[in-house]
Formats: structure tokens, sequence, C-alpha cells
């Protein structure tokens, strides 16, 4: 019964990771073309484990991807297809978090990271360099 | 009755651990040889039966044992001899035997290259592997045993999934499970530095070739792994930032870090407590991509098992052995100290730099693939963190890294001249930074920021890395391993950055219906449909198209992309053509077909993206150098005048 | 000194949320159109095409929409369950039936039952994207005044209906 469970599972997510073409023709526009990659590179399948709608054949990807097609040939901004389906789905359709404050500290997070570690590193060097006196003669013998 | 014996194998290897795990380390404490010498016999002993009970399992799939539960849900008598081994560590239950398998040897290996070690410290380094080796067999016993039986018997297998019907499997997780277990090793070697109460240079001395063997292990794993998604899933990607892929790249920042923390421990006995930390890290971090592989917390391509109460037990067993670790950490470490110093313009500093951007660099990655969890716990809702964040947020530690590395590999110890640095690559870094400006811009026609940036630092740490074996030649001397290791794997490193900063901002993709007979053009190559026919393989049929590339005229290859449907499980599958060159790879993967011989296909023109994987390569066999290398050995003399000693606190990080 | 304690107070938070973790589901979406007003959306009906099923059919009555198709495995699991509730007569369920077939889609109504009071036959998807649909079986709790109160994805069972969807829907008919 687990097995039929996980097979089930192995079999929706496998078929599911088949990477996506379009039966429809792309845009002959390459702007147009370029947004289109773009978004659907950073809209979730929802029924995937973890791809982005540009690089599965699920359901729910085909018809995200004909409706972002659709909107962008509409004259839609980046925006607006975005918001389409965040209204839809929540923030966990998009791959890029948005920037509110319950993120502050994952956007944050590289800087104030770069931050403590040059707050340590100064600290440490400045107590070790004290230790070194400029008359000391230093040989260091390296055979690398 | 093979698998029983296998079984009953594994019941062996765990008595064995658990002496391994109790005596050695109670024998050091009180000083007993019997009670110490234990650790080598065991050791061997456990090897052996975990290597027999692995030899069943593989016996059950190759000769298709489908009583066997998990050989039924995994193979098939369709399935190729090669896959059917490869497949014993295609799910859950045999890659945690692989994993136990990969640990004995490990510990074997350290019980057999360790003479050298003090009595105490080799069993206590013994007796910790013992120790993990005891919770990992534990686990496979009682919850994810790969004996048990299916009664009755299935008439024949589920088969292997498709995607993993490939060479790779062959290699790929047995490299990082080498990687991922080995970095145990450093682990055991702080732990028992920490029972024992000292650390020094010694210690750094005996643990760095045990590093640096496992960071070539996982980073050879990690390129496989990239590899294999770029030409299996058909997409031509290379890097997703999958909380999998996370799970891997984490440990071999921690791993890349501890070495060059070694460096400094084995040199001038700084960083102890540091390099303690980053051992335990390192290891840490491998388990903890064992959790999240295994228990269900997150959602990856790659998750093994979905399994809660699995991963409750993976997750009690991570609170013990890291929670001790760092438990002792805080106990031990404020003993350990140094009263060396070292200037600002300093090897040191360098060093220091190095050490903290990659933890800064693991921690951010950690954070973006944990914080999906972290607000679904506190119930602030559901977030994806994908590359869109994980692309940018890395550049902010690793742009400084790339820069700092170029100048770091040739500071003095504890102290260098400002002057003589600057005039020795203010040459190398002119060239670099005109070079990563102009180049791309020549060689495609337009440049990015991000474009100059990477190609800029690419080309400033591989020429860098040249400086001093060259010098050194010209002067006549000699070249060390551990000087080429370290330049070659440097100059890896630099490689890799080029590929991905080419490939990333020159590559063209492109979907389109084609005709047979129909010519398209993708990145100045014409590619032609010659049309389609079907083939059998052992247990698929496939659609296999011929399409021919040509340039201006001239045969460039024949590419022959196939869409395959596997007999058993019933899915689609694509196997894209390659043409790979260093300068370019070209790549053709079918889609559907759209009616009247018409057929849709994703071609690509990716430049310089071998780069990636050689330069991973490169990085190996820098490691394999330098670990080779027994004179890497500083001795420094440092003659003082007469002054008081300068107090150090106690408790310094250094 | 206290800073060495920091590496094991930070891993024993982590390891608090990773216990609360493994009690969570990470691929359950929730809904965010709850509390707000239904998308509009016209469907023909699956038994009448020239027939439209529409936000006004469901106005001014506590209703059930329930997503379903064919090839959805879990979807037949639930359908007893929904006949039961239909029999019931607590609350009309109105049905989606998703990137279907008809033919195939009337066959299984008459094979297992039909507990909806319509079917809106949506071929392409596109009304269940509006709705923030990304499998079946989902099942929407929808208000008099067309708001979405409540969203199960998953069969729905018997606990799931005692549990979530009753309360819920008792609250609103006593509303009204």
């Amino acid at each position: 019964m687990i097995v039929r469970g996980l097979l089930v599972l192995l079999l929706i997510g496998f078929s599911a990771s088949l990477f996506a073409i379009d039966r429809e023709p792309a845009f002959t526009d390459p702007a147009l073309q370029a947004r289109y990659d773009r978004l659907t590179e950073e809209i979730r399948c929802l029924e995937c484990q973890n791809q982005p709608i540009a690089d599965s054949n699920a359901s729910i990807a085909r018809d995200l991807r004909r409706k972002v097609k659709e909107m962008i040939a509409a004259g839609k901004t980046d925006q607006e297809v975005l918001d389409y389906v965040v209204a839809r789905y929540g923030d966990f359709v998009l791959y890029r978090p948005p920037l509110a404050p319950r993120t502050w500290l994952l956007w944050g997070g590289p800087f104030l990271f770069l931050i403590i570690g040059l707050l340590v590193a100064v600290s440490v060097i400045f107590k070790k360099s004290r230790l070194v006196d400029d008359e000391d003669e230093l040989e260091v013998e390296e055979t690398d | 009755m093979i698998p029983e014996l296998g079984h009953f194998a594994l019941i062996l290897t765990l008595c064995l651990s658990l002496a391994l795990a109790v005596f050695p380390l109670f024998g050091a404490h009180q000083g007993r040889a019997s009670w110490m010498a234990v650790a080598r016999t065991a050791a061997a002993g456990q090897f052996v039966f975990v290597a027999f009970a692995f030899g069943c399992l593989v016996w059950a799939f190759v000769h298709n044992d489908f009583s066997v539960l998990y050989v039924a849900t995994n193979s098939n008598s369709a399935l190729p001899t090669p896959y059917r081994i490869a497949a014993v560590w295609g799910a859950h239950e045999g890659s945690l035997l692989l994993w136990v398998l990969i640990l004995a040897g490990w510990t074997l290996a350290v019980a057999t290259f360790s003479r050298n070690l003090p009595e105490r410290m080799g069993s206590r380094v013994l007796g910790v592997l013992g120790l993990i080796m005891l919770g990992f067999l534990l686990f496979v016993l009682t919850t994810s045993n790969p004996f048990d039986r299916l009664i009755p018997a299935a008439m024949d297998g589920n088969d292997l999934n498709p995607l993993l019907q490939d060479p790779a499997l062959v290699i790929h997780p047995p490299m990082l499970y080498m990687g991922y277990v080995g970095l145990s090793v450093a682990f055991a070697f702080a732990v028992a530095a920490m029972l024992e109460g000292k650390l020094d240079s010694d210690w750094a001395r005996w643990t760095r070739p045990w590093t640096i063997v496992s960071w070539m292990f996982l980073t050879l794993g990690i390129a496989l792994g990239s590899w294999w998604a770029y030409y299996e899933l058909g997409w031509g990607g290379w890097w997703f930032w999958d909380p999998v892929e996370n799970a891997s790249f984490m440990p071999w920042l921690m791993a890349t870090a501890l070495i060059h923390s070694l460096a400094v421990t084995e040199t001038r006995g700084l960083f102890k407590s540091w390099t303690l930390l980053l051992a335990i890290f390192g290891f840490s971090l491998s388990l903890l991509g064992t959790f999240l592989v295994r228990s269900g917390v997150l959602i990856s391509v790659h998750a093994f098992a979905s399994d809660p109460s699995r991963g409750l037990f993976i997750l009690i067993y991570l609170a013990v052995v890291i929670g001790g670790a760092l438990a002792l950490f805080a106990f031990r470490a404020p003993k350990v100290t140094s009263r060396q110093g070292f200037r600002l313009l300093s090897r040191e500093t360098f060093l220091l730099s190095n050490n903290i951007l990659l933890v800064a660099a693991t921690a951010l990655i950690l954070q973006g693939t944990l914080y999906p969890l972290f607000m679904d716990a506190l119930e602030l809702g559901k977030v994806s963190v994908g590359p869109p964040y994980f692309n940018s947020a890395f550049l902010v530690p690793i742009a400084p890294l790339l820069l700092l590395l170029g100048v770091g590999m040739h500071a003095a110890w504890i102290k260098q001249d400002g002057q003589s640095l600057f005039e020795r690559l203010r040459g190398v870094a002119i060239v670099a930074l005109a070079a990563g400006v102009l180049l791309p811009w020549a060689v495609f026609g337009s440049t990015s920021l991000l474009t100059v940036i990477g190609c800029a630092l690419g080309l400033w740490v591989l020429l860098s890395s040249l400086i001093q074996p060259l010098a050194r030649l010209r002067e006549g001397k000699g070249l060390t391993r551990g000087l080429v290791g370290m330049s070659v794997a440097h100059i890896g490193v630099a490689v890799c950055v080029l590929g991905v900063t080419i490939t990333s901002a020159y590559n063209i993709e492109t979907d389109l219906g084609v005709q047979p007979g129909e010519t398209v053009t993708v990145g100045g190559y014409d590619f032609t449909f010659q049309g389609m026919r079907r083939v059998e393989g052992p247990n698929y049929i496939a659609d296999e198209a011929d399409v021919r590339i040509t340039r201006d005229g001239e045969l460039v290859a024949e590419l022959k992309p196939q869409k395959r449907e596997y007999r058993v499980q019933k899915s689609p599958m694509t196997e894209a053509g390659i043409d790979g060159r260093m300068s370019r790879d070209l790549f053709v993967a079918l889609g559907d077909p759209l009616g009247g011989g018409a057929w849709s296909m994703r071609i690509q023109y990716k430049p310089l993206v071998r780069f990636i994987w050689i330069g991973a390569i490169l990085m190996a066999l820098g490691g394999a150098l330098a670990a080779s290398d027994r004179r890497y050995r500083v001795a420094v003399r440092h003659r003082r005048r007469e002054k008081e000693p300068v107090g150090v606190p106690a408790g310094e990080p250094a | 000194m206290l800073r060495y304690l920091i590496p094991v107070v930070v891993f024993a938070v982590l390891v608090g949320f990773f216990w609360v973790g493994l009690g969570l589901n990470p691929g359950e979406i929730p809904s965010p159109l709850i509390g707000k007003p239904a998308p509009i959306f016209e469907l023909p009906r699956l038994r009448d095409p020239e027939q439209y099923l529409n936000n006004a059919d469901m106005q001014g009555q506590v209703s059930l929409l329930n997503v379903w198709a064919t090839w959805c495995f879990a979807c037949r699991q639930e359908h007893p369950i929904l006949n039961e509730i239909a029999e019931s007569g607590v609350v009309p369920i109105f049905g989606l039936n998703l990137r279907d077939q008809r033919p195939a889609a009337l066959r299984w109504l008459e094979q297992l039952g039909d507990p909806y009071a319509a079917t809106g036959f949506d071929g392409d998807g596109a009304a269940a994207l509006d709705w923030g649909v990304y499998g079946a079986p989902e099942t929407f709790l929808v208000d008099a005044d067309g708001t979405i109160l409540y969203k199960h994805i998953a069969p729905i069972t018997h606990g799931v209906w005692r549990d979530e969807l009753l309360p819920r829907i008792q609250a609103a008919q006593n509303r009204q």
C-alpha cells in the first residue's frame, strides 16, 4: 500500500519532470520571448517536486505557461503577470520571495553575515596584531 | 537465504560497532591498553561484515530476487546488469546501506593508516567513528532494512526510475557519499581532540590529508551530479539550488574552509577552536543533508523518501551527535588557546577572510534553503526561495572571496610587506581587469557588468595562481606537490568561475517546432532535422531524431536525440543529443510530435559550459596533489628580544 | 566564555524548527482567495453545453464547488462521500470538471452517481486557474454572497466533513 503510494508519487513526479516545450509557437518578437522565458523560470510548478513551469510538462505548468503567453500578448507587464499568479496561489508560486518584513532577514542575510564576519575579522586581527612586535625577526621556512 | 544472511551480517556489524564505540573510548579515558586495542580489530571486523551484507544485496539484485521488497520496488528483469547493481543505491534503504559501507571503509582506512597517532588519540578517533556507525546501523535495522521480504514474491519488479538508468548513477552517489562520509573523519579527529583536551599542530597535520581527500571526492561527486542533471534532464541546466543540491554544496564549502583553516593551525598553531568548529560543521551539514533528503520537511526532486517517522529518528540522531559535539565544544574550546600573533597584512588574515566568507556563503545558503520551513513553522505563510534569490545572494560573499584569493596565496605568514605584494600583483591585476572588460565583448559582441566582474575575477585568480609556480621554475627551483596542488586547485576555481560566467551570460536557448527537412539557425550553427525513426532499447522504445549540424556549410556533428518510453514505468523520458567541445556545447532535446511529422525541439548553444566541470576536476586534482605532499611543513623560528610575554586572555578564538 | 555556547544554542533552535517541520506539509498551499469574492466564471454545463454555470447560480445560498476529473484517482475515493452529502441536502454541491473529456465525464457520473446540482465543463483549465486550483480534487466552500470561506485540498473524508466543512457551513447558514 505504501509502496503503491510511493510509486504513484514517483510516476507523477517523474513524468512531470520532463522539461517543457510548448506546442504554441514562440513569440516572433525576441523581446517578448525573452520576457516569457524569464517569467516562466520564476513561476513555480505547483504539482512538481521543485521545478519552474518552464521545465515541466505537468498540466498546471502547461496551463500557467499558456496564461503567461496570453497575458504578454495582451500587453500586460511582467509585474501584472506575477501579481496574477500570486493573487491566486500565494507567494509560494514565485521562486523570488517577496520583499516584506517577514523576508527582511532573508534578503538582508547575505549582507548581515558579511558584516558580522567583518566585525569578527576586525576583532581577531586587532587582538592578534598586538602580539607581534615590529622588532621581532621572523623566519619562515616554507618547503612548499 | 542470501538476504537473510545479509540481514544477519548487518546485525553482527551492529555488535562490532557497539564494541568499537564503547571500548576504545572508555579505554582511552582510563588508559586501558587492551580496551583501546579493540578499536583496530572491531574496525576491520565491521567492514568485513557490512561488505558481506552489501554483497548479499547486490546478489539479490543481480539474480532478480523479487521476493526482497527493495529489489521488487527498484529493479526489473529487463534492466541491464550494470544498472541492476547501481539500483542497489537507487532508493532510500540501499543508499543508506551504501553510506554504512563507506563509513566502515573510512573507519578501516583510519585504523590502517594512523599507526603514527598516539594510541589514546587513535582510539578516540576510531571510537567516535564507531558511535556514528552505531547510530546509522540502528537506523537501518529498525526503520530501513533493505532485506525485508515481499510475500508473496512479485512476478517482476517495478523497474528502476528511468532517470536513474544512466552510467552516472554508477559513480555519482558513491563519489558523493565518499565525500560526505569522509568528513566524519575530520569530525572524529575534532571530537577526539576535545576529549583529549589538547590541540596542536600535530593534530592539524594528521587531520588535514583526510579532509583533503574527502573534499576531493565531494568535489567530484557534486560535479558529477551537475553534469548528470545537465545531460539527462533535457533542459540544459546544471544547478538549480534545489535543497538537496544545497545540502551537498554546504558541506563542500565548510570542507574548503576547513582545509584552509587547518593550514593555519598546522603552520602556526592558530585558529584552533575555529578549526574544531569547522570540522564539526562540515560533518554536521552532511548529516543535515541526510535529514533533509529523507524526512520530507522540504520539497525536492531528489527526495528519497518523505517519511516523517524516519525523519524523527534521523533528527534525534542529529541532535545527539551534533548537539553533543557542539556542547563538548562549548566546554573544551575555551581551554584551547594560542599565543601567536599576526599583522593585518599577512597570510593569516587572508585565510581568516577565506574562512569568514565561506562561512557567510554557507550561512546564506542554509538560511535560504530553510527559510520556507522557518516561515511555515512560525505560521507566517508559505514562500519559495529559488534561483532568483540564490544567484544574486551567493555573489555577495563570493565576489570578495575571489578577489582576496588572488592576493592571499602570495602573502607571507605573520607579516607581509604591502609594497612588494602590490608590485608583484599589479601587472596581473591590470591584465585581468582589461581582459575581463574587453574579451567577452570582443568575442560575443555584447557585455554586462556581471559578465565583466565574473570574467575579471576568474582571470585574476587564474593568472595570480600561475605567478608562483612560474617564478620558481624560472629561478630553477623545484616545485613541491603542495605548491602545484594549491595552484592547480585555484586554477580550477578560476576555470569554473569563467565557465559559469560565460555560459550564464551568453547561452542561447530556443524552443521551436521543426518540420522534417527544415533547417534552423541557433548561435551561428545550422540545425537540420532530417527525420525520425523508431528504436528499441533493452527496456524501452524510443523515437529517435536525426539532426545534422553544420556551420558555414561544413559538417559539425550528427546528433540523435531520443524520446523514450520505458515499458514498465510508462514514463516518457528525453535523451538529449549533445555535441560537446571545450569552447561550446550544442544541445538538442526532443519535445512532442506536432503532427505531420513535425516535432518540437529545444536547441541550445552553450559556450564554455564544460569549463564548469573541468574546473571541478582541476580542483580535485589539485587536492590530490596537495594531499600527497609529505613535506607540507613550515617551521617558524621566532626570535624574540627580551620582552615580557604578552598575556593572552583565555578563550580567544584563535 | 559565553560566546562558545552560541553554536550549540543556534543548533538547538534549528532542531526545534525541524521538529515542528516534521509535522508540517511543505507541499500544501493555502489559498489566498479565502475571504475574497469568488472569481467570475462562466462555464458550459457538462450535461447541456448550451446552458451555462456561473456565479449567479451559486448566489443566494451557501454552497460547495468541487473540482474533479476522471483522470483523478483520488476523486474516486471522495465521490461516495460527495454522494452522501448531496443526499443529506445540507448544502448543494457544484462541480467543476477539469481538463476532461465530456463522454468520459458523463459516463463517470452515470457509474458513480451524480451529487452535483450542476457541473461546469472546464476543458482547458482556464477557469480553474482563476480559482487558484492546481490539482484535483479540491473543494471550495462559498458563502451566499459569493465570498470564498474555505478551501480543502485532497479528498474529502468523513473526518474532514465533520470537523472542517460542516461547522463552517452551519455557521455561514446561520448568518444568512
